[in-house]
């Protein structure tokens, strides 16, 4: 049962990345939705817009676009529908990120220069290309969050190239940050733990990954979508009014950890 | 039909919105029941989700039809 109240009552902003139920983003929708905010979405294609369409719906949104990241005209265009409907944003909600399974298993050292470049156009540009636009419609401030995970700030294995664009879009959000900063704009990132979505899905070893995280967390279990909903409401909403440039971690605890838990077991990869 | 098969066609028909006769053993997800390739990966996980099973990666890319699926869970569990 998602907690309800009136955080982000009067409050109107854009959630990216959303492509179905398990989807961190739409756990981030389902908790701004309850706290009364109102939302227009975005989705990459047709295979997503079907998935995207009844679940903005079911949160009453009426502004479901289309948005391929890799063209400028496709993200002016999101921005100058929103400025048609509602004049003015709120808040901005980045969980989009993209490489070539194949690189995301094996060695890093692997990574081929055209992947690269796409991991961190899409990765990484995608939230500055965003929030540039978001800047102009934010006139009486606003708040704009991104996901990260660990793997931008340690090896995590198979996490590859994918990690390296996190790490260059948490660099991403300080700059952002002090750029915006006097218009009132807050930009943070969440660092959330392992959670089984489409996305991870093309992680190699992920099972491994989300069974470790478990074992060795201090909480010794793993985050949900609604959990980390919940964190990303809180940077959304006034109550975070004072916090910018910040990395929120919404994993158990995990990136405390400096070595396993003693009394978790040892387990392989398969 | 076990017990196996009719929940693992229970979860097609609720996932691909298809109906119930049309689940036949030998149809496969992409050719006969108009799944994409993201609902393939979603079944993959609503399986495991149903049976509490893992289903490996190279092990879901050979789950075409809804008999492959039940074969592999049969398997597994």
């Amino acid at each position: 049962m998602q907690p309800t109240g009136t955080l982000m009552a009067g409050k109107r902003g854009l959630i990216t990345g959303v492509a179905n139920d398990r989807s961190i983003a739409w756990g981030i929708a389902k908790t701004v939705a309850a706290q009364g905010g109102e939302i227009a979405f975005t989705y990459q294609g047709e295979a997503l817009k079907k998935r995207v369409l009844p679940l903005a719906e079911s949160l009453g949104s009426d502004i479901i676009l289309p948005c391929d990241v890799t063209e400028p005209e496709s993200v002016d265009a999101v921005f100058d529908t929103l400025k048609e409907r509602w004049g003015k944003i709120d808040f901005l909600v980045h969980a989009i990120a993209y490489s070539d399974k194949t690189q995301l298993k094996g060695r890093y050292i692997d990574t081929t220069a055209d992947n690269f470049a796409r991991t961190m156009l899409i990765s990484c540009y995608s939230f500055t290309a965003m929030a540039r636009r978001a800047e102009a419609l934010m006139n009486d401030g606003g708040s704009m969050i991104t996901l990260s995970y660990i793997g931008a700030e340690k090896m995590i294995p198979h996490y590859n190239v994918m990690g390296v664009a996190k790490a260059a879009l948490e660099a991403s959000v300080k700059y952002l940050a002090v750029d915006l900063g006097r218009s009132n704009i807050r930009v943070n990132a969440l660092s959330a733990g392992p959670i089984k979505t489409l996305a991870a899905s093309g992680v190699g070893d992920f099972r491994y990954i989300l069974k470790w995280a478990e074992l060795n967390s201090p909480l010794r279990r793993n985050v949900t979508i609604e959990e980390v909903g919940g964190s990303a409401t809180f940077l959304l909403s006034d109550l975070a009014s004072g916090v910018t440039g910040e990395l929120l971690h919404v994993d158990s605890g995990y990136h405390v950890m400096g070595m396993k838990a003693v009394d978790a077991p040892d387990i392989m990869a398969p | 039909m076990s017990d196996i098969a009719e929940r693992v066609k229970k979860i097609v028909i609720e996932h691909l919105g298809v109906e119930e006769d049309k689940v036949t053993e030998n149809a496969s997800f992409i050719e006969d029941l108009g799944a994409d390739s993201l609902d393939t990966v979603e079944l993959v996980m609503a399986f495991e989700e149903e049976f509490g099973c893992e289903i490996p990666d190279d092990a879901a890319e050979k789950i075409q039809t809804v008999k492959d699926a039940i074969d592999f869970i049969s398997k597994a569990s």
